[in-house]
Order: C-alpha cells, then sequence, then structure tokens
C-alpha cells in the first residue's frame, strides 16, 4: 500500500519567488511570467517584477549598508565563504535547474563549480584588496595621510542574462566582497537558478537586505535601475547601445558611477579580478596633522 | 591689550586692520593686451574672430583681451592634440616624457612671482595665498607627476598600463593655475595629449603656462590651451574624436557632462561641488579649531569645492567656539589682494557675489540670525564681509545648498551619531573635519562620514600625492596621488 503511494506520489512544485530584505515576497504588482526551455516547455511562474519592487529592494539594501560596510573585512570573507559551502551542498539542485534551462550536463557541472570557486575567490579578496589599492602619501607638509578604497554604497546590477548562475555570482561577489549592499536583476529567460541561489544567500549568515534579487523584464526595470536617487551605482552586462545610453544618461541624475562589462568572458579566468572590486569602491584620504615638538632630529 | 572674559581672553583686534599696506608689485608680472589661442604649438587666432575681456574683480579694471574658441578652433585644437598623440607622445620613451614634464615644473617655479601677481589680478585672490599656496603646489604637482611616468608598470598590479588618447580638460575660477596642473600633469605622465579650456574669468595664467609649454619645447599638439565660455566647453565636450573628459566645476554642469557624453565611449572624471561639514567635539582644542574653521571657509574667500561651509558644534561648547569665530572674524582683512596682509580678497566675479548676497539674504529670510565682520571694504570691486550664520535649521537652503563664498552656516549637536547623520544628510561627498582630542572618535568620524577627503584636526590641506575627489554628488575619479592616475589610463591584462 505504502509503496503505491510513493509511486503515485505528486510531485511538490517550486515558487519561484523575489528575494528583499532577506525575505521571500511575490511581487506586489501580482503579475507573473512563465519560464520556458528553448523546446517552450513551461518551467515555472516566476515573478514578473515592477517599480514598487525595485524601491523596496533599495530600502532594503540602503538599510542594510552600514552594518554591512561596517562589518570586519575578515566576516565579510567569511560568509563568502559560507555561501559557497552552501552552494556546494546544493549543487545537484542548480545542476538540475541549469539543465531544465537547456544546458548539458557537463556544462551545468561546470558551471556551477566556476561559481563555488570564484565565490571563494572573492571570499580571500575580502580583507586583501584594500591592501594591494591604498596608499600612505608622504605629503611634504607635517600630516599622516593614507588612502583608502571604501564601498560606493547600494549598487543596482543588471546580471548577464545569459550566463544565468555564473553571471550573476560573477556579479554579486566583487559588489558584496566590497562592502556594498545590491539589488540585482536575474537573467530574464533564466530565472530559476537565481532565484535558488537567493536560498543559498539566506542560509548563509548574510544578512537580509545586503543582496536582493528580483526578476522580470529587463527593458522594464533597467530605467528605474538607472534613475533612482538612492542608488549609487549601476552596473550593466549586456551590449545594447540604446540601453548602455540611457543608463548613463538616467545616472547623471545623481551622478551615479556606471560600469559596463559588455566585454567581459565570465567563464575565463579573467571574469575575476580585484579591479571588479575596485569599480565599485571609493577612495578616502585622511588627514592628519603630525607634532613636531622637540625638533627634528630623532632622539636615539 | 587683553582682558578676561568667559574663561578665555578676547584679544583686542582694533588696530589689527591698521597694518601698513605691504602691496606686491604689479610690475615682476607680464600682461600681453590681447590673448590667441594656444594650438599646436603656436598662438592662433581665434577663428570666431571674437575676443572678450578679462578684468580684475578687485578693481573691475580690464587686464586684457582674452580670444573666444568656436567649434572650429575647437576641431582644430583637437586634431592637433590627435596629431601629436599619434605621432610623438604616445611612441616617446616615458623617460623623455618625464623629462617633459619635469621642465615644465621647473620652469613655473622660475616664473612663480609672475604666476602669483597674475593670479591674484585675474582671480581676486589674497597674493599671500597665490604665493604660498597655488603656484608652488601647481609646480609641485608637474614634479610629482613627471616621476610616474616611466614607473606606470609599477602601478597597478597585474595589468598594463594603457594611454586614452586625447583628454579634453574643463577647468574653474577658483584655482585656475592650480586646477591647470591638476588636470595636464597625471595626464601627460600617462602619456596622453591634452586640450585644456581654463574658465572665461581666469584664463590669464594658463595662458602664461602656454607660455612656458612653449618655452619648454614640448612637441607642438600635445597641449593645446583654447580660451572661451560655456559654449567653447561644450564643443570640447561633444568633440567626436575626444577620449577622456576631466571637469572640474559645478555639480549641475557635472550632471549635464554626465549627460552629453551618455551615448559615447568617453571616460569622465568629474570633481563637483561640496557642502562639507567640518565638526568640533567639546574635548577639541578651541583655538586650534576655531582656525581651523576659519581657513576652511574664508580660504579662498570661500571659492573652494571642499570648504567646510557648514559646521556642528557640540552643544557643551557652542556658545564658546561661536564667540571666538565671532572674535576672529572681526581680524580678518578684507580687501586689495595684491596687499601681502590680506586674509580675504576680492569676490571672483559680479556673478558670484550675486549669487553669495542672494544666499545671505535667503538665510536671514529662513530665519537663520546673521553675523558679519564690521570691516570696510573697498568701495570698487566685489567684495563680500565674512558671515556666519547661527539659529540654522538642517532644512535651510544656507545648510544644503553650495554657496561658494564666505558663508559659514553653523548648527549644533549632542552625540556622536546625530552629527554622523547631519553631516551626511547631504547629496554632496567631497570633504569633511573633525576636531577632537580623542583618536578612537576621530577613527570612528573618519570611517563613517561618507566624503573623498577628510581633515581630522585639520582642514584645506592639499599635496600632490594625496587623492582628491568626491562621493556622490560629489563627483567620481581622483585627482593626484597613485590614484589619480587611474584617470588617464586603460588596463589590459598581461
Amino acid at each position: 500500500m505504502a509503496k503505491t503511494l510513493v509511486k503515485k506520489r505528486l510531485e511538490v512544485l517550486k515558487t519561484y519567488k523575489i528575494y528583499i530584505g532577506g525575505q521571500f515576497p511575490r511581487t506586489e504588482s501580482g503579475r507573473y511570467y512563465i519560464a520556458t526551455n528553448k523546446k517552450g516547455e513551461n518551467l515555472a511562474n516566476v515573478c514578473l517584477g515592477s517599480r514598487k519592487d525595485f524601491r523596496d529592494a533599495a530600502v532594503s539594501a540602503r538599510n542594510a549598508f552600514g552594518g554591512w560596510s561596517g562589518r570586519a573585512a575578515f566576516n565579510r570573507g567569511q560568509i563568502l565563504y559560507r555561501i559557497a559551502e552552501m552552494l556546494e551542498g546544493r549543487k545537484a539542485q542548480f545542476i538540475d535547474e541549469l539543465i531544465k534551462q537547456d544546458s548539458t550536463k557537463a556544462q551545468a557541472e561546470n558551471e556551477v563549480n566556476l561559481c563555488i570557486d570564484r565565490l571563494i575567490y572573492y571570499s580571500g579578496w575580502c580583507d586583501k584588496f584594500q591592501q594591494l589599492f591604498s596608499s600612505v602619501n608622504p605629503v611634504a607638509s607635517s600630516h599622516f595621510n593614507f588612502s583608502v578604497p571604501e564601498p560606493t554604497g547600494v549598487v543596482a546590477a543588471i546580471a548577464p542574462q545569459n550566463d544565468s548562475l555564473l553571471g550573476l555570482v560573477s556579479v554579486i561577489a566583487p559588489i558584496i566582497a566590497g562592502g556594498n549592499t545590491g539589488i540585482i536583476l536575474a537573467s530574464a529567460s533564466k530565472p530559476l537558478c537565481a532565484v535558488t541561489f537567493a536560498e543559498v544567500l539566506n542560509s548563509s549568515d548574510l544578512p537580509g537586505g545586503v543582496v536582493n534579487i528580483l526578476t522580470g523584464k529587463v527593458a522594464e526595470l533597467v530605467p528605474f535601475f538607472a534613475d533612482h536617487m538612492d542608488v549609487n551605482a549601476t552596473v550593466y552586462c549586456e551590449t545594447d547601445a540604446a540601453t548602455q545610453k540611457m543608463i548613463k544618461e538616467k545616472a547623471s541624475l545623481n551622478v551615479k558611477r556606471v560600469v559596463l562589462y559588455d566585454k567581459v568572458k565570465w567563464a575565463s579566468s579573467s571574469g575575476q579580478s580585484p579591479y571588479f572590486i575596485m569599480d565599485l569602491q571609493e577612495i578616502k584620504t585622511t588627514w592628519h596633522p603630525i607634532e613636531n615638538i622637540g625638533g627634528t632630529k630623532a632622539g636615539y | 591689550m587683553a582682558t578676561k572674559k568667559n574663561n578665555t581672553i578676547k584679544l583686542k583686534f582694533d588696530s589689527a586692520r591698521n597694518l601698513a599696506p605691504a602691496p606686491e608689485s604689479k610690475s615682476a608680472a607680464k600682461i600681453d593686451p590681447q590673448y590667441d589661442l594656444f594650438i599646436n604649438g603656436k598662438f592662433e587666432k581665434p577663428q570666431s574672430k571674437k575676443y572678450f575681456a578679462t578684468i580684475n574683480p578687485a578693481t573691475e579694471e580690464k587686464l586684457s583681451m582674452i580670444a573666444e574658441a568656436n567649434t572650429a578652433d575647437v576641431n582644430k585644437a583637437v586634431t592637433a592634440a590627435r596629431t601629436a598623440y599619434d605621432k610623438t607622445w604616445k611612441k616617446m620613451p616615458p623617460a623623455e616624457r618625464a623629462k617633459y614634464i619635469y621642465r615644465i615644473a621647473r620652469m613655473i617655479q622660475e616664473r612663480a612671482r609672475e604666476f602669483a601677481i597674475i593670479e591674484t589680478l585675474d582671480g581676486g585672490k589674497p597674493i599671500r595665498e597665490s604665493r604660498d599656496f597655488d603656484v608652488p603646489t601647481a609646480a609641485n604637482h608637474f614634479f610629482y607627476y613627471a616621476g610616474w611616468a616611466d614607473k606606470l608598470e609599477y602601478a597597478f598590479p597585474n595589468r598594463r598600463a594603457t594611454p586614452l588618447g586625447v583628454a579634453g580638460q574643463i577647468i574653474p575660477w577658483n584655482f585656475p593655475l592650480l586646477m591647470a596642473a591638476w588636470k595636464i600633469a597625471p595626464a601627460l605622465a600617462c602619456g596622453n595629449t591634452v586640450v585644456l579650456k581654463p574658465a572665461e574669468s581666469t584664463s590669464l595664467t594658463a595662458l602664461k603656462l602656454a607660455e612656458i609649454i612653449q618655452e619648454a619645447d614640448l612637441p607642438p599638439g600635445v597641449v593645446n590651451i583654447i580660451t572661451g565660455a560655456g559654449a567653447t566647453g561644450a564643443a570640447i565636450v561633444n568633440h567626436a574624436d575626444i577620449n577622456k573628459i576631466a571637469f572640474t566645476g559645478s555639480t549641475e554642469v557635472g550632471k549635464i557632462i554626465q549627460r552629453a557624453i551618455a551615448g559615447t565611449n568617453k571616460k569622465a572624471t568629474l570633481e563637483l561641488g561640496g557642502k562639507a561639514a567640518n565638526i568640533i567635539f567639546d574635548d577639541a582644542p578651541l583655538d586650534q579649531a576655531v582656525e581651523g574653521v576659519i581657513n576652511g571657509i574664508f580660504f579662498n574667500q570661500g571659492h573652494v569645492c571642499c570648504a567646510g561651509s557648514r559646521l556642528y558644534v557640540q552643544e557643551s561648547v557652542f556658545k564658546e567656539v561661536v564667540r571666538k569665530l565671532k572674535d576672529r572674524l572681526e581680524t580678518l582683512i578684507v580687501g586689495d589682494p595684491m596687499d601681502k596682509n590680506t586674509d580675504i580678497g576680492a569676490i571672483n566675479s559680479k556673478a558670484q557675489l550675486d549669487i553669495i548676497n542672494k544666499y545671505i539674504k535667503i538665510g536671514q529670510q529662513e530665519g537663520a540670525e546673521m553675523y558679519q565682520s564690521s570691516c570696510a571694504i573697498p568701495w570698487k570691486g566685489f567684495y563680500c564681509r565674512p558671515t556666519i550664520f547661527t539659529n540654522v535649521a538642517q532644512s535651510n537652503r544656507i545648510a544644503q545648498e553650495e554657496i561658494f563664498g564666505p558663508v559659514l552656516a553653523i548648527q549644533s549637536f549632542r552625540t556622536d551619531d546625530e552629527v554622523i547623520e547631519k553631516a551626511n544628510n547631504t547629496p554632496y561627498g567631497l570633504s569633511a573635519g573633525v576636531w577632537t582630542d580623542k583618536g578612537s572618535k576621530i577613527f570612528n568620524l573618519t570611517t563613517k562620514l561618507r566624503a573623498g577627503v577628510i581633515w581630522a584636526n585639520t582642514f584645506n590641506k592639499f599635496d600632490p600625492t594625496s587623492p582628491f575627489g568626491g562621493y556622490k554628488e560629489s563627483g567620481y575619479g581622483r585627482e593626484g596621488g597613485l590614484h589619480g592616475l587611474s584617470a588617464y589610463i586603460n588596463l589590459t591584462t598581461l
């Protein structure tokens, strides 16, 4: 009796929701679209995110910024490492989803492995890039003067549309390794593993709001990623010239930094480097006088 | 004579402004009656055939006539820069490039006095500042970046640095020669060629620099200096054969530039406006802090993008600090910029004086309490008394908007968190100042203030080795130091 029950057991389908402030709400718009594979088979109903979703995510990202940027760099490294651990543990699920989204098994395995390794790579950078890109400046006056990188703030990023998981991870990792918080728009055609990756983030001690992941139409949402007045930088990974221009124009409203990754090959070794972290850093220079009582000769 | 009051010494400064005049001589500087455009190593008449007058804002007397470059002139300058880039500059061994830049530095030093005089005559800043700050710092900037030219492979780990090409550079009127140095020196060191436009009210020292560049035998076209107003700047920004725009000026114009180059591959660095918070805690050495505040807001008549124009004073020392500030205000010598005793010179232009006066009126209308120095100011020329406002609300326009003049808005605070929030509550993020005797408090503040330059127990210090630039709407990119190189290079993998 039990055996037949199990055989006939109906599969529980997963609801793919968006990820804002450490929670998984449905889009406030109530809209959805159907993600399909190349054959046109339905994979899932996915949230068709709205402007209001973006604004909610921006509030969450801003609220999370102080805490995340204030964490010890070592702690951020530990959390990125934890994300990698969680991803390793759920590898099978991601491979399964990538295959559903038209990857071959070998491709899917390779992509997930690359993602895990990339997270480890950036985990290591969390407490090192500052040393590489800081300077003590030998000013001519009697001051101690140094420059250090600090996170730009809230970053809105449109993830690569084709490298659905690797692109997403490659964009998110340098944002958060550098202490920024972000709102990421997942690949519209391959959104499944983006939502599942949000579950990985949610179980990795990453504070809610540090990464917010939306799904939806790029054309509809891009303007908000570029013109929101409480976003400090916009990242765009596609080659569409008209969209690039529109992002740069709207970014001028509050002098956003615009970072275009239109020539990056994410699967290659050039798809990772500390320069991706530095693209979303500001340089802060601090001065303090040096007292010079007692003359300039050393006393010993 | 000193009298005791409120536990601090109040000095009598009745005689302070009666120092005998110590005027610098104009005769050490030569200003031609007319200046042409410096294109391809030669001074050329503008194709526009137009010239405009540049005046001494301290006397309103005409100093010279300056050529107005039109689009055809800009095209010519960009062509010269492109040709020089392709044929000469990018091919030159970096060590040779360096020697040209060193040569420029040395020649500025040699003619420092002349530069200082012209800077003061044309812009209105006190001769003491142009002599001791603007000109030597400009020369040092060339000297510093010259040395980078043949060392770029050490600057960017695991990357090769290559020049961008032709840089279009637009600079403001507050530090004319120094801003030219900040723009030209790193661009040349990194192997780029330059088309630079000074502000229309202060073209003279840039044109004098062009003379030096000519004398230094820099290959023709490597540096082109063209003069004009906004339309000339727009022609540079919109020119199709320019690879990089470097702009220092208002946030308003910076946004227009960012928008204008949106559809292009031009890179940009923008050094825009500011509304810096200067914060005094109750444990600060108050006399030093007051000096820092005075220097922070009245240096260069307050025409400084990183000026400490918002003062936050901890409540327990608020009254004392304000009184000390008022006392100090009375001692500032306002007047002839050519007098070596002068602290505050002339406002750069009539237009800027109108803006400052508008804000002084707005401050009073918003209910803030105004205090101005009682000093006399010359009846001719553009002058503004040093002004402080108390009883200011965070939402007041004088506490939110950049005035770019000698006007300080003072507020009080109680806790560290409160003042951090107030200081950061602005779209700007260029600079900030902190005054306290406690080291751990300094670092709490300096890490939490969202600004590119933080001065702790000092203010308005600059150095060629020290990166300068803003967060948020104060712009992006850095000028100065190792980080200033990034503005003029492409990075490629090895």
